[in-house]
């Protein structure tokens, strides 16, 4: 996990490399190879097309398979006996409770462990003095297993909402931490002593400089918390909840409900490509704005 | 804001030594890095590497003083003193008579890069240079008075990635004298452009600087420009005499006979512009050399 976040902050900063160097580009519409003008691009219905081929593809196999009965049916369920499912549990009143709340435990954990990031994350990555009191201390608390902090969460504030968005809240703060304190230390030295030349205070300059030039490392950081915030909803919903969709998953492992474990699976899948996809609009927002 | 005098008294600098020649002084100047140049200055980090030592330098106000030196001479060094982006070790700048302390809003610098916000339109980024407060109203006022001197009216709403280098630069200027300083601190403003353009800047440069007259210290490496431009040019440079490392002072400082705008043919200046070359150490082959060495002998004038 800790190596995504690596991966993702040297990409990230690669990707703003590549963004001011090909400034130039903009002009004549050559910038094929510059991240932020690909994603500033409409999705065309031929991209959907493209991108749909695959999953109906997988669909059509699914089936095939269940139909020729290769695989018994108490193992690999056929995609019509989990929609039927779904369908099931929603007209029961069971599925969206389930959604709406995961869907809430996660918004909150992302939203508060965003703002934390960045908080704690320009702190550290402009005064070198917290840098050096706190940084290793952060690192090291990113170095504990995510799952290790479920049984204290628990015992301190007990199995309702608080741990789990707490959770949560842990795991979206570190991509964002990382992200935004690592690339403030390469922001434009030129464009900082602009600022400090025309008499802008610390905070103003972290406003109208610093922040503004960190934009898509920042965004990419947000996305890697928001399937992080997903990844640790599930994890604490598997071990402790009544509602939920890891607790649909739970459930349904317990009395053998393969149909729902795979609505489930799928449902997850959906839902966290669509909170992706937003986050894919506001970077598509952000990047025209600030770049 | 009227043009204003700076004074500089006993000027000098160091940074500590880290080996990488002209480009450390220039690191550490910014940031975090100037921390640890103080540090060093002051006998904590060990050697230090002294840049400039005892300037000596009395600007008239509404004079254009151009500093001309060797790469690493302490140039832009001097530019970040008077600009307030870096401190002194010893002695004393004043602007107007009064000690400049830190960044200050009379002043006002433009660097060889536009530096503009690449986020920003060009007419919000000439906006960041209004001083602080100003009222919005007022401010655009200020900045459509300055679009339409430095001819960017056109692209003000455009973003400084789509503007030409010359353009920007232009840009870069306005946003200097948003402010309206009385001291214009410009580093190498017209270096990076090619040199047609570099011409015209060099000639709008002259009209702002009637149309609002500031105190103008700027630093080029073109002799050329120095002689076109300015009242007195400065010859910064090492002493000849001095031990290695003692820092570089003022050489040489040269009034320009005649008035702007000058005949960039005229003879007297081809005269000053050998001497100069002379006192950089580059053979001008205006006449011969009176030895085949080619490093920097101040004294031999």
């Amino acid at each position: 996990m800790a190596d995504a976040e690596q991966d993702a902050v040297g990409r990230a900063i690669l990707v703003n490399a590549a963004a001011s160097s090909t400034g130039s580009e903009y002009l004549t519409g050559a910038s094929s190879g510059a991240l932020p003008a690909r994603a500033t691009r409409r999705p065309r219905a031929s991209t959907v097309l493209l991108g749909a081929i695959l999953p109906i593809a997988l669909l059509a196999v699914w089936q095939l398979i269940s139909e020729s009965g290769v695989i018994p049916s108490y193992r690999l369920p056929a995609p019509l006996t989990v929609w039927q499912a779904a369908i099931d549990l929603a007209q029961r009143g069971l599925l969206f409770p389930d959604i709406a709340i995961s869907t809430q435990r996660v918004l909150l954990g992302f939203v508060f462990g965003s703002i934390l990031g960045l908080v704690v994350g320009s702190i550290i990555g402009l005064s070198r003095w917290a840098s050096l009191l706190a940084a290793p201390t952060v690192g090291a608390f990113r170095a504990v297993p995510s799952l290790a902090w479920v049984p204290l969460l628990i015992l301190y504030l007990g199995i309702h909402e608080d741990s789990k968005v707490v959770l949560i809240t842990i795991g979206a703060f570190f991509p964002v931490y990382t992200t935004v304190s690592g690339a403030l230390s390469h922001v434009d030295r030129h464009l900082v002593e602009v600022g400090r030349a025309y008499g802008l205070g610390r905070l103003s300059l972290l406003a109208r400089v610093q922040l503004p030039a960190i934009i898509p490392t920042v965004v990419s950081g947000l996305r890697l918390a928001l399937a992080q915030s997903w990844l640790f909803l599930v994890a604490a919903e598997l071990i402790v909840s009544s509602l939920g969709l890891g607790y649909l998953l739970k459930e349904s492992q317990d009395n053998g409900r393969i149909d729902r474990l795979f609505a489930a699976i799928i449902l997850l899948g959906l839902l966290g490509k669509l909170t992706d996809t937003l986050i894919g609009f506001g970077e598509r927002y952000l990047l025209r704005r600030w770049t | 804001m009227p043009a204003l005098s700076v004074t500089l008294a006993g000027v000098s600098r160091s940074f500590a030594a880290s080996g990488r020649g002209g480009a450390s002084g220039r690191l550490a100047a910014s940031g975090r890095g100037a921390a640890s140049g103080r540090d060093a200055a002051s006998g904590r980090g060990g050697a230090t590497r002294r840049v400039l030592t005892n300037i000596d330098l009395d600007i008239r106000a509404g004079e254009i003083v151009a500093l001309i030196g060797a790469s690493g001479s302490g140039k832009s060094t001097l530019l970040r003193q008077v600009s307030g982006l870096d401190t002194p070790d010893v002695g004393s700048i004043q602007i107007d008579g009064t000690p400049l302390v830190g960044i200050d809003q009379r002043c006002a610098i433009a660097f060889q890069e536009p530096r503009l916000l690449p986020w920003r339109t060009i007419e919000s980024n000439i906006a960041l240079g209004l001083p602080r407060g100003t009222p919005k109203a007022d401010g655009a006022v200020r900045v459509g008075e300055l679009l339409h001197l430095v001819e960017l009216e056109g692209a003000r709403e455009l973003k400084p990635s789509q503007v030409s280098g010359g353009m920007a630069q232009r840009a870069s200027l306005a946003r200097a004298l948003a402010r309206g300083p009385g001291v214009l601190v410009l580093d190498e403003p017209f270096g990076a452009l090619d040199a047609l353009t570099r011409l015209t800047m060099q000639d709008l440069l002259l009209e702002v600087h009637s149309a609002e007259p500031a105190t103008i210290l700027l630093v080029t490496h073109d002799v050329d420009e120095a002689l076109y431009l300015s009242d007195r040019v400065v010859l910064l440079g090492d002493d000849p005499e001095a031990p290695q490392g003692s820092g570089s002072g003022i050489r040489r400082i040269l009034s320009v006979p005649g008035s702007r705008p000058r005949d960039r043919a005229d003879a007297t200046l081809a005269l000053l512009r050998a001497e100069l070359l002379d006192g950089l150490g580059v053979s001008s082959h205006h006449r011969p050399a009176p030895s085949p060495s080619t490093t920097v002998r101040l004294d031999s004038f």
